[in-house]
């Protein structure tokens, strides 16, 4: 399952917000690189929500949990795991 | 006294990085009235010397008209030279009011109202009209005064790639049914490439998901579109615009003031709640009687704007048979392309000792490799000047080693 968590969020990040064929890997840093800016920083957390059925509080969807695909994918991770 | 070490260290700091990273902003002292030919003191102590400018938004020469002159000394003359209040306490003049009358007129908005600048009016916008419930969508290339107004307010906030309207469907579609109302918002004209908005296509979406369309018009007003209306005349959608914003800072005699066009709900609201508006002195007479000026000579007839059509695409035209790479389109600002921050300023420097004045763009003004001189043309620039530029920058180029080099001309 991590290894397609980790595919999709990838891919949405790359669909998303790359225009110039910059390569997205699990340390990319997102937010402090302006690859994905504050106010489209929603996109990511609504993909998140719908595609793994989980609630992110607006407290918890912040710059530093998602400033690199590891760290999504942590917080994805333990999401899922508070539903189960 | 509270001037602290700590602090004074840390703003230092500040500025040596600012410094050490190439980022300072350093001013050049123009000594003369701001036209095509200026005379510059740079490096500064240095003696002046005059030069042809290219990078003012004086996109139809009206900075310093004679006529926009007069009018504003007429200004003077007859209602002084500052308000010393703001518009609803005893700032208003009947000048202002028909000014605002001949600026929706000329937009082909119901209403207008006037603000101390564009970046107050994008300033004021939002914060009035939308909160929580609502959603901001906006184009990722809008300008900073948008992006400021934007996050002065309580809406969502969402953002779709510069000019795409695929994405910017998929955007409508995901908050349709998650928002109390949708804002899209984007420049008409993009001002570091000089692309032109597909306001066609956008506010078609924006009719069928029922989103209110914002546009900044800030460099198309006045010669964008076949009679100078700006982005939303240029794509054939005048009503299907809601809100233009806009400013008497660049094409309109560049002084200065801002606009906010739109349905009289908006503008009353904004005369209400606007807290730039509310909290601003209002637009002194001066600069209201040059710009009444200004709009009486728009609508005389087109020829500024031809031929401001006509230099740009005389400029692109030999810039392009001489090797250059420019971001392809139609507006007066081209963009030519460099790829590296320091080559576009030794570029700039060269073209300053040729006598053309141009300034080189870099990261983080715009995106990292595609550092670029942004060159505007204006109506008042002689067929004879252009040609001059375009020869300076061919001997600049073959300098630097730039002409025909493979440069990616995507901004």
């Amino acid at each position: 399952m991590s290894g397609e968590l980790r595919e999709k969020i990838i891919q949405f990040i790359h669909d998303e917000y790359v225009d110039d064929g910059t390569e997205v890997d699990d340390n990319t840093p997102l937010i402090s690189s302006g690859l994905v800016d504050s106010f489209s920083m929603v996109s990511l957390k609504l993909y998140l929500e719908e595609e793994f059925e989980i609630e992110i509080d607006d407290d918890e969807a912040s710059t530093e949990e998602f400033e690199t695909v590891s760290r999504i994918q942590s917080l994805v991770s333990r999401k899922l795991q508070e539903r189960h | 006294m509270a001037y602290t070490n700590e602090l004074r260290t840390r703003l230092t700091q500040t500025l040596e990085e600012l410094s050490a990273a190439g980022l300072s902003k350093d001013e050049r002292y123009i000594r003369s009235a701001q036209g095509v030919e200026i005379e510059v003191e740079y490096p500064l102590a240095s003696a002046p010397r005059r030069v042809l400018n290219f990078c003012a938004n004086n996109y139809l020469g009206l900075a310093s008209h004679p006529r926009v002159v007069e009018a504003a000394r007429r200004g003077l003359d007859e209602r002084g030279y500052g308000m010393s209040s703001v518009r609803f306490i005893c700032g208003t003049q009947d000048s202002h009011n028909e000014l605002e009358q001949r600026l929706a007129e000329f937009l082909g908005m119901p209403e207008a109202i006037l603000f101390a600048s564009c970046f107050d009016a994008n300033a004021a916008f939002f914060e009035v009209f939308f909160g929580r419930e609502d959603v901001i969508i906006s184009d990722r290339l809008i300008h900073a005064s948008l992006i400021d107004g934007i996050r002065l307010c309580e809406a969502q906030r969402d953002t779709y790639k510069n000019s795409d309207t695929e994405h910017l469907e998929k955007k409508l579609q995901m908050w349709k049914e998650r928002a109390r109302s949708i804002c899209v918002v984007t420049d008409g004209v993009f001002s570091m490439d000089g692309m032109i908005a597909p306001l066609d296509r956008i506010a078609e979406l924006c009719e069928q998901y029922g989103a209110l369309l914002v546009v900044d018009d800030s460099h198309a007003t006045g010669f964008i579109g076949r009679t100078g209306r700006g982005t939303h005349e240029h794509h054939n959608v005048m009503d299907k615009v809601d809100v233009i914003t806009t400013t008497l800072g660049k094409a309109l005699g560049g002084a200065s003031g801002g606009l906010v066009a739109g349905p009289p709900e908006i503008v009353s609201l904004l005369r209400n709640r606007g807290r730039p508006y509310l909290f601003s002195n209002a637009v002194p007479p001066a600069v209201i009687y040059g710009a009444l000026e200004v709009m009486e000579m728009l609508t005389e007839g087109t020829a500024l704007r031809d031929t401001l059509e006509a230099n740009a695409a005389h400029f692109r035209r030999r810039m392009e048979a001489a090797g250059f790479t420019l971001v392809q389109g139609e507006s007066p600002i081209v963009p030519v392309m460099f790829g590296d921050a320091r080559l576009a300023a030794d570029m700039a420097r060269s073209m300053l000792d040729e006598g053309i004045y141009v300034i080189g763009f870099s990261h983080p003004v715009v995106p990292m490799g595609k550092a670029r001189i942004r060159v505007q043309l204006s109506a008042s620039h002689t067929t004879e000047q252009i040609d001059h530029c375009v020869e300076a920058f061919i001997r600049c180029g073959e300098k630097h080693g730039v002409i025909g080099k493979d440069i990616g001309a995507g901004s």
